[in-house]
């Protein structure tokens, strides 16, 4: 049993790391068609993560349910919301699923007018909780906090039309804040966070980190 | 008083935002948008295209993100097909294929594009990277149907198309991490010229990337999107959501200054 949920797993892993690093370098047509199939084959992998994403989520509302957890009524609305839209995709707006995607369907209606417009409010509230957060938690506390303080103030005005209205170098001073100082922290985290992924990437190849494979080892 | 005013309850600060974002909505006043280099250079990329060009617009945003990227989607769409450039829509996020059906068909329609031969929504595909690949290697083989379920080998839309190689040039509409994937494994791999376009909170990160020119050009937030809307003088939802969101800046701005003079005070006075 071991061999098979461990040793294998662990074979692909290699076999497949190795022969997919080594693809990359050879411009062959042998090794671009297997670029090709193999692409293909993740595509196909990847549906089942749709499969996979749904169970996780209806297990833990339908425990939270069971459990009567805190908030558990709003976990009815995912079966209710779930429900009605899967049984009116599958409708296909009466041609059924296994039909061409029909136009006009009450799938579509309840994305424009359920899921679209509750989307953009829930991203829209952002906007009170971010000035709410700013007012309590954005202090000249130290000499660093006031040089955040100072360019955040500058990019917020700068980034804005207002901004020009005010004085007409605010937006260079913007501009220059992001091209400048932001650019180079950010380049530096994705240099950091770059070599962490080829560090893991190998280890997962050679059979160092095996957290995938579940167990907790 | 000075506490009371530094513990000042969140739905006092909740009603100065409503009102901050409404009343510019209600009087509605156009504030001047000022183009920066980065969306000049996309808008200059597509303006440089010749007729029946092809351009990739990926539609990689759900409704969470539609108040920022669908303008910039809208207003990319309406000069790609002033400029009879063909266009060619696809998402790698379930929840975008509504929103990139409706941009690509309705503003199609005013310039009276046919569906299949001036433009095409691939539709959404599972896998990110893998799908990208997969394009690079042969877009047939990644979406043999486009969205309707329509053989997509004999388009007259993809005429000219095999890979992503043949692409004049790709655009990326983003509210999470695939222009990062667009570059590794799409630009660097298969050689295309990318532009991008991204929620204001991505924009930042992208910085880099513009600066080694892996991307041509950047639209962040729904500033970049009025700006797009400035240069192709149609002026529409992005250009009419700065006022509301100039004044709500300025709000911020007051309230983080007038917590700090209120946070000092209460230092001296202790």
């Amino acid at each position: 049993m071991n061999f098979l949920k461990r040793t294998i797993p662990l074979i692909i892993a290699f076999v497949m790391g190795v022969t997919m690093a080594l693809q990359y370098y050879v411009p062959h047509e042998v090794s671009q068609s297997l670029l090709k199939v193999v692409s293909r084959w993740g595509i196909t992998i990847g549906g089942f993560a749709v499969f996979l994403g749904a169970y996780s989520l209806f297990h833990l509302h339908l425990t939270k349910i069971k459990r009567k957890l805190p908030g558990w009524g709003y976990s009815t609305f995912v079966f209710l919301g779930a429900g009605i839209t899967i049984v009116f995709g599958l409708y296909n707006g009466g041609e059924f699923f296994w039909q061409d995607k029909q136009e006009g369907t009450m799938f579509e209606w309840i994305y424009f007018n359920v899921q679209v417009p509750a989307g953009a409010t829930m991203f829209s509230i952002l906007a009170f909780f971010m000035a709410s957060a700013a007012y309590r938690t954005f202090r000249a506390r130290t000499n660093e906090a006031t040089i955040l303080l100072i360019a955040a103030i500058i990019v917020m005005l700068g980034r804005v039309p207002i901004g020009t209205m005010i004085s007409q170098y605010l937006p260079i001073a913007a501009d220059w804040i992001m091209s400048v100082p932001n650019m180079a922290a950010k380049r530096g985290i994705l240099i950091g966070v770059s070599i962490g992924a080829i560090a893991t990437s190998l280890k997962i190849i050679f059979g160092i980190e095996r957290a995938y494979l579940g167990g907790g080892d | 008083m000075i506490e009371r005013l530094i513990n000042l309850d969140r739905r006092i600060i909740f009603m100065f935002v409503a009102i901050a974002v409404t009343v510019p909505l209600l009087a509605k006043f156009n504030l001047p948008v000022r183009t920066t280099r980065d969306v000049e250079n996309i808008f200059n990329k597509i303006d440089s295209l010749p007729e029946n060009s092809h351009v990739l617009i990926a539609f990689d945003y759900d409704p969470a993100s539609k108040e920022e990227l669908q303008p910039m989607a809208e207003a990319l769409l309406h000069h790609c097909y002033q400029k009879d450039v063909k266009v060619i829509g696809m998402t790698l996020t379930p929840g975008g294929t509504g929103l990139a059906v409706s941009a690509i068909e309705n503003i199609g329609k005013q310039y009276d594009k046919t569906k299949g031969t001036d433009f095409v929504f691939l539709g959404y595909k599972t896998g990110v990277e893998l799908v990208m690949i997969n394009m690079g290697e042969n877009i047939y083989s990644a979406f043999p149907e486009d969205f309707q379920g329509n053989p997509t080998l004999n388009l007259p839309v993809l005429e000219g198309i095999d890979s992503l190689k043949d692409f004049d040039y790709v655009v990326d509409l983003a509210s999470g991490s695939s222009i990062e994937a667009w570059i590794a494994f799409g630009k660097e791999k298969y050689g295309f010229d990318l532009g991008a376009g991204c929620t204001a909170v991505i924009g930042p990160d992208m910085y880099p990337f513009l600066q080694s020119e892996q991307l041509n050009g950047l639209m962040s937030g729904l500033k970049g999107a009025a700006e797009y809307e400035t240069l192709i003088k149609q002026e529409s939802s992005a250009v009419a959501g700065m006022s509301p969101q100039s004044v709500v800046h300025i709000l911020v701005v007051l309230f983080v200054l007038f917590g700090n003079t209120m946070y000092f005070m209460s230092k001296r006075n202790r």
